[in-house]
């Protein structure tokens, strides 16, 4: 009786161990073989363009895919800059991208600041108009700004697609919390050793909100760069940018070698890899404080 | 008062008044600083995105196609709308687009993000949050062109492993039922890395305190997972959610470039109709009517937004 009673719990706490065990092992390693997979999903098709971009454009569509890039047909590099001015295309989304990311740094960083640590009458209100303007889609706006930039004889230039998009009310949404930050003490104390309002924003705050302004030219660089509906309509032939060129490629060579047209893909992937490499960090922040909006 | 004095008073006492050496002076000169500062920005602001929302407004109850003067015509744009065959498939299109996107990288994101948070290997956790984070650096344009080769029907890698599993070879990109979903899977596929991000931020924010709680009550594994972590993680999910549906309302880029919208008219998308008629056929009125529905429709969803977002930050 007594023997009996002391091993029933034992066998059950047994039985139990195994299975917190088990489902222990299941719980580590089930994660893992979901992220495997996923990992693979995601990056098969990279790793697919990469090789077949270097390889011969004989084979370059066919089954079994190859992985290998066993080619290296580097040549596929050299047609795409006689297939489509992908040189001028490289040149002017260098200007549109580098001209909106200066752009919407330095009103960003005014506006910004006069949110954050400026007061005046009517702060307040405007604030929330800049902050409603963020839910206006691009669709809500592009015609009567099409109508605008061909008044102002800007159509076809970069222009059209600089100064548009130099405002930018997330941009000032997201410096002013930087600049929200900083301790209001390091202004009193500029104060205090004779520095001017200007010398305040320009030597105490602006060196400060650098992270800010780093995020804001990372998400800003990434956006303009790939950007595909607003070139479309701004502008034409020899002004249109590397994502219109790799769609002019794939239109070319619908029935050539495909490895052309992904050595194009693989060119337009070099800066967005680059500043990613340089600034993930503040890219992933950037994307962590809710924000892909451009 | 002469007009000759006041501008001489106006002259050197706007700047004395501005330059007083007092706490008076030094709020003046901030106050006007901070006018100078904003005016780039709301002078933009207001010509490129406040004005022309009310001209698009205006524009959508015209029939202006450049060559001739613009005609009101009130709500016949809107009207017209409703009847117009591209438009309503271009909704559908649009709303089934969004629903399978937005569904598959919500739950796929939240999935990954979970999984990740449990990896103590910093390498191993570094490598997963840059393969699932990659995608989202490309552009929409460059992974359609790329994307539309893998989705090739005979010559495309996916095929190619599917018939190996033995399945028929699917017309992703060519049949019109499937369109829009190979579509969509490609989208999430390039979204992913956005919502996963997210939910690593969220879960990472958790406090370690709560978690601990539900390990004293018993809370294990799954029934954890839903009755502790996913209640926690709801402004993350919803923000996720809101956003994806937002993007993905104005999808563009990958059916433009992989499928004209075709075939037929099965992966034509609002904004591709929109585009079709104000650019293509230079109809600006009409165009905005299409453009207004695509604007109020984003509309409501950013409300919702905002509002998620206020009483949000009223919890904390």
């Amino acid at each position: 009786m007594a023997s009996n009673a002391t091993r029933i719990p034992g066998d059950v706490s047994a039985a139990e161990h195994r299975r917190q065990v088990i489902s222990h092992q299941l719980g580590r390693w089930i994660p893992l073989i979901i992220l495997g997979v996923m990992s693979v999903v995601i990056l098969a098709p990279i790793m697919w363009t990469i090789s077949t971009s270097l390889r011969a454009g004989v084979d370059s569509f066919t089954v079994p895919p190859k992985w290998l890039p066993t080619d290296l047909a580097v040549e596929n590099y050299a047609q795409v800059f006689e297939k489509v001015p992908f040189a001028r295309q490289i040149l002017n989304s260098t200007i549109i991208t580098w001209g909106t990311v200066l752009g919407q740094l330095i009103t960003a960083a005014l506006a910004g600041y006069a949110f954050a640590r400026l007061e005046f009458r009517g702060r307040d209100t405007l604030f929330w108009v800049v902050l409603a303007t963020m839910m206006i889609p691009i669709q809500a706006t592009v015609i009567p700004v099409f109508i605008l930039i061909r008044n102002l004889g800007l159509f076809d230039t970069v222009w059209s697609l600089i100064l548009p998009a130099t405002p930018t009310a997330f941009g000032t949404f997201l410096l002013r919390q930087y600049y929200l930050t900083i301790p209001i003490e390091l202004e009193e104390s500029a104060l205090i050793d004779g520095a001017n309002q200007w010398q305040l924003f320009n030597r105490v705050y602006l060196p400060l909100v650098k992270p800010g302004l780093a995020v804001l030219a990372i998400l800003s660089f990434n956006f303009h760069w790939n950007e595909f509906f607003r070139p479309l309509i701004f502008l034409q032939h020899e002004n249109y940018p590397i994502t219109i060129g790799i769609f002019q490629l794939q239109g070319y060579m619908m029935t050539g070698s495909i490895s052309v047209v992904l050595a194009g893909v693989v060119v337009s992937l070099v800066p967005v890899i680059i500043i990613f490499l340089i600034g993930q960090r503040y890219l992933i922040e950037g994307i962590m404080r809710g924000a892909i909006k451009g | 008062m002469t007009s000759r004095k006041s501008t001489a008073v106006a002259g050197g006492g706007i700047f004395h008044w501005l330059m007083q050496d007092t706490m008076d002076g030094l709020r003046r000169r901030r106050a006007v600083l901070g006018y100078l500062f904003l005016l780039p920005t709301l002078l933009g602001i207001f010509i490129f995105t406040a004005g022309p929302v009310f001209v698009s407004f205006g524009l959508s109850m015209f029939q202006w196609n450049i060559f001739k003067p613009p005609d009101f015509v009130g709500l016949e744009n809107f009207e017209r709308l409703l009847e117009d065959r591209r438009v309503i498939i271009g909704l559908g299109n649009t709303v089934k687009f969004t629903i399978l996107a937005v569904c598959s990288q919500v739950s796929i994101g939240l999935i990954l993000a979970l999984a990740v948070h449990r990896i103590s290997r910093v390498w191993l956790r570094y490598y997963f949050r840059t393969a699932f984070f990659l995608p989202l650096l490309m552009s929409g344009a460059s992974v359609a062109v790329f994307m539309g080769y893998i989705f090739h029907k005979e010559f495309g890698p996916l095929n190619y492993y599917l018939t190996l599993l033995g399945l028929p070879q699917i017309p992703w990109l060519t049949n019109s039922d499937l369109v829009m979903i190979s579509i969509a899977i490609i989208s999430a596929w390039r979204n992913l890395g956005f919502t996963f991000l997210i939910f690593l931020g969220g879960l990472s924010n958790l406090s370690q305190e709560v978690l601990d709680a539900a390990d004293v009550d018993g809370a294990q594994g799954l029934r954890r997972l839903w009755s502790v972590v996913i209640p926690l993680l709801s402004p993350q999910i919803l923000f996720a959610t809101v956003t994806g549906v937002i993007g993905a309302l104005q999808v563009f880029d990958e059916p433009y470039i992989m499928t004209r919208g075709g075939p037929g008219n099965a992966s034509r998308t609002l904004v591709m109709v929109m585009y079709e008629h104000a650019f293509k056929d230079i109809e600006f009125g009409y165009g905005s009517a299409i453009a207004i529905v695509v604007f109020l429709m984003i509309l409501v969803m950013s409300i919702v937004q905002m509002w998620l977002w206020r009483n949000r930050v009223f919890y904390q």
